[in-house]
């Protein structure tokens, strides 16, 4: 354990490009935890008096259409779109490490049904399927988290299936096997463990993905409706004023929205570094 | 060993995209089943009595066990009935079919740019490592994957065409000066060439050029990323080194023995990037009012009309499965090994 927080020192103190990376994201986490309670105004009160004003003191990031303060929606929105990312993450996560690692342990007719499932799924462009399973399912936000958990799950499954494949036979499994340990057990105990390491770096990199899912959803009207406060719907709202000049309100929620995203993707990036510095490109 | 013909690997390839079109058929045939509430009543409309949804519900088959069901949908599809669109009045296949060329040409300007600039920056990264160019295509890479489309083409717009105004304004695929050209092939580009209209052409492709930059960005990343990793991976191998052995100039080396081997990665990659450039092109098209299938899915889903979107669904994946294939096919082009089975 020592060792692992000494090499966890050393890539951080080396790469200051991950550093930053993990501030950041302890940050984006500050800010949706505290959420409202750090916006400095009400994210729905509007005020017509106010309306479209550009970035001032009073108003950092400007006010929208109604003058309502763009920085505290921003803020606001932040727990709501980390929230759906993860959710949607952690569930094809567990459902992903699930029939992955059956498919790749007991091989033979679960890995050609659980095989051929997600081939079905990948068929798709993913986007379009996120799509088409909100239309199907209604639109609400739950929906998005399910549609979003979906088009993740080929990913964590296809990864998990092939670790375990290539550790099947390996020594400390024949042993974990003849100790008497079950089928389950050597699963949940043995082979799982082996493979967290290299999910955690698809985890960081997919929950970007994700938060990017959520937002184009919403942008096009699908889940989060207003007057909630969503990045993709902020900068949905404000796509009308950029024409005509009007550039805060969208400028500052899709500016954030990136920052995220680039944020989970060099998290990922620096972790993939920490964990097998082969992997580095 | 045995080698194959060509043409036995095509049938072959061909074959192998079966059971992934009878999935697709299947999942988009749940997806219409499981719509929100009602069926019948939706397509009756909110003004319809109890016996019209009765009807409804017959004249849909909705009465009939789920297998039976899906029997009539097949049916119906190799008849090309998609259902009829209540917004638009028109069928949805007519629709689809003829908004598709506008998407087509969007989605392949986009990845002509995306390739058309990868593939040189990875090249460029990957014999000067660890250069300015290196890191600059590095960053690239991971920031690239971290842009929403959509707000890419808003900033664009914003810069280019409010500001500077150097692009003409973002609705549709041409200004209101123009009529579009004749529908030969349906692709702007390519028609207004063909009745030798250079205005026209120019005008089409203006209207194109910040659209396709927009897309093209988010498949430029993926793309730059993998072609440098593989150029890498080709540079520092044994058949190069023996190549530069024996004396072979560097042009050769480069481009005859390392590029050709470290597109392998990159076509492989091109699947994915489909699926993204697939997928963004909706986002893409409603940023920029483009009229093609992806904004008429959009429409739809706000006029929460839904046999259009089933339509445009299964046009996608199937669309999405014939590209797979033909990039499989492409691999078989450019990989001297893969017509060979052990």
């Amino acid at each position: 354990m020592t060792t692992t927080l000494k090499h966890t020192r050393y890539i951080i103190s080396q790469n200051g490009i991950t550093f930053g990376a993990f501030s950041l994201f302890f940050g984006f986490v500050l800010i949706a935890v505290l959420g409202n309670a750090i916006a400095p105004y009400d994210p729905l009160a509007s005020n017509s008096a106010i309306a479209l004003q550009p970035p001032t003191a009073l108003h950092w990031f400007g006010t929208d259409q109604l003058g309502r303060d763009v920085l505290s929606r921003v803020i606001v929105a932040t727990r709501l779109d980390l929230g759906i990312a993860v959710l949607a993450v952690a569930m094809s996560f567990v459902i992903g490490s699930i029939l992955g690692t059956c498919a790749g342990y007991f091989g033979g007719w679960t890995d050609r049904i659980v095989s051929r499932c997600i081939d079905t799924l990948m068929a798709f462009p993913l986007f379009v399927l996120a799509m088409g399973l909100v239309a199907a399912l209604g639109n609400s936000i739950e929906n998005i988290i399910y549609a979003t958990a979906i088009i993740n799950l080929p990913l964590y499954t296809r990864v998990i299936r092939s670790e375990v494949l290539v550790r099947r036979e390996a020594g400390f499994v024949e042993a974990a096997r003849l100790t008497g340990n079950g089928d389950w057990r050597i699963m949940a105990r043995h082979l799982f463990p082996n493979v967290l390491p290299v999910m955690m770096v698809h985890l960081s990199l997919n929950m970007g993905w994700a938060i990017l899912n959520a937002a184009g959803l919403s942008f096009i009207g699908l889940g989060v409706q207003p007057p909630t406060a969503e990045w993709g719907i902020m900068v949905a709202e404000g796509a009308t004023y950029i024409v005509s000049g009007e550039w805060w309100l969208a400028l500052f929620p899709g500016a954030v929205l990136m920052l995220a995203v680039f944020c989970f993707n060099l998290l990922g990036d620096g972790l993939r570094d920490l964990i097998d510095p082969r992997m580095r490109t | 060993m045995a080698r194959y013909s060509t043409g036995k690997i095509v049938g072959r390839r061909i074959l192998g995209a079966i059971p992934s079109v009878i999935g697709v058929v299947i999942v988009t045939f749940l997806l219409t089943r499981s719509l929100p509430g009602d069926p019948a009543a939706f397509f009756a409309g909110p003004a319809a009595t109890a016996e019209a949804i009765e009807e409804i519900r017959q004249n849909l088959g909705l009465d009939k066990s789920l297998p039976e069901q899906f029997l009539i949908y097949i049916g119906e599809l190799f008849r090309g009935d998609l259902g009829v669109s209540l917004t638009t009045g028109q069928t949805v296949l007519y629709d689809l079919l003829t908004r598709l060329p506008a998407s087509l040409e969007l989605t392949l300007a986009a990845l002509v740019f995306a390739i058309a600039l990868a593939l040189p920056l990875g090249i460029l990264a990957a014999t000067r490592p660890n250069s300015w160019i290196d890191h600059g295509v590095r960053l690239l890479a991971t920031a690239g994957v971290s842009l929403p489309t959509f707000f890419t083409g808003l900033f664009l717009i914003y810069v280019l065409y409010y500001l500077w105004g150097i692009v003409p304004a973002p609705l549709g695929r041409l200004d209101i000066l123009n009529s579009p050209p004749p529908q030969i092939t349906g692709f702007y580009l390519i028609d207004s060439l063909l009745i030798g209209d250079l205005g026209l052409f120019w005008a089409a492709a203006a209207q194109l050029f910040l659209p396709a930059v927009t897309l093209g960005l988010f498949a430029l990343a993926p793309l730059a990323r993998v072609t440098r990793a593989s150029m890498l991976g080709m540079l520092s191998s044994d058949f190069i080194r023996t190549a530069r052995a024996s004396g072979l100039p560097p042009r050769q080396v480069l481009f005859g023995y390392a590029f050709r081997n470290a597109m392998l990665p990159v076509v492989t990659t091109l699947g994915v990037v489909f699926s993204f450039l697939l997928g963004a092109n909706i986002l893409v098209e409603k940023v920029f009012a483009w009229p093609g299938i992806g904004s008429y899915a959009v429409e739809a889903l706000v006029a929460s009309d839904y046999a259009p979107i089933q339509g445009f669904i299964l046009t996608m994946a199937l669309l999405y499965v014939v590209l797979n294939l033909l990039i499989d096919l492409l691999y078989v082009v450019i990989d001297p090994r893969a017509g060979v089975e052990s």
